[in-house]
């Protein structure tokens, strides 16, 4: 199965963290309170996109 | 895998407790001054979110009931409602109204207009409130302001309800007036319209 990761559309994110506290590696972190910046230790697990309230992260398909 | 709590992990309990209070006795409702200072302070001084990231009470306690409880439906939120245009929208709709609350506390203090013991829900619904008064306690602006405050925060906690039961638990957080206006002073800070910093970002596919 190819490798995902999550990726967030910045222009429209909030900001608001929610994806920060369910990213079970801590991979997550809002960038001076401007957008949510994934980090290479992402996973791919998707916990964030399924609960980021403005919708704006999307898990996508990494080739390696 | 569940992460060790905070000790900020619990403000929940205190946003829960606040409106509870506001039950009891409308003068509490002054307390919720601090989710309009702390936040501001914050991003003004740290230049980030903090508060909407950790402390919020609120964002907490729509994640327990829309997640723990199950008490959303867990939707994607409309388009419109995620807009810059609804966000920016409804945070000078807030300002409004809230300018207009102080205005009428500015005339119960001038002494052009009597203390109404009323919370008005959603702009318009006056729901009778006196029994979280005696009448007597304080000067009758400072309790007008708290009936004004409160009403204020029922109302935004209202809204956030509703949207956690549509969409996701914490929805009320794309349109927050306090997000938006901490986003907008993050951005003012730091010298961006939003697209700062994509160089270091993963917005481009990746090759």
């Amino acid at each position: 199965m190819a490798k995902r990761k999550a990726n967030v559309q910045i222009k429209e994110c909030v900001a608001c963290g929610t994806c920060v506290k369910v990213c079970p590696v801590g991979a997550i972190s809002v960038y001076k309170g401007l957008y949510a910046d994934v980090s290479a230790k992402c996973v791919g697990c998707g916990r964030c996109a399924a609960v980021c309230p403005a919708s704006v992260i999307e898990m996508q398909e990494v080739t390696p | 895998m569940t992460k060790k709590k905070k000790w900020y992990d619990y403000l929940w309990i205190v946003s829960a407790t606040y409106l509870i209070l506001g039950f009891f006795n409308i003068l509490f409702a002054w307390i919720g001054l601090l989710c309009f200072f702390i936040p501001l302070l914050i991003a003004i001084f740290g230049g980030d979110k903090m508060y909407c990231n950790k402390f919020c009470g609120r964002g907490q306690l729509f994640d327990l009931l829309g997640n723990k409880l199950g008490l959303s439906r867990k939707k994607d939120i409309p388009k419109f409602l995620r807009s810059k245009w609804f966000r920016y929208g409804f945070l000078i709709f807030f300002f409004i109204m809230f300018f207009n609350m102080l205005f009428s506390t500015y005339l119960v203090f001038e002494g052009t207009r009597d203390l109404k013991e009323v919370v008005t829900l959603l702009w318009t619904i006056k729901l009778p409130w006196n029994w979280a008064y005696d009448g007597t306690a304080v000067t009758p602006w400072v309790a007008q302001f708290a009936f004004g405050f409160y009403s204020v925060m029922l109302t935004s906690t209202v809204l956030g309800l509703i949207t956690m039961i549509l969409y996701k638990p914490r929805s009320w957080c794309v349109y927050c007036p306090m997000g938006t206006m901490t986003q907008t002073i993050c951005k003012a800070k730091h010298r961006c319209n939003g697209a700062c910093g994509i160089s270091q970002q993963n917005d481009s596919p990746t090759t």
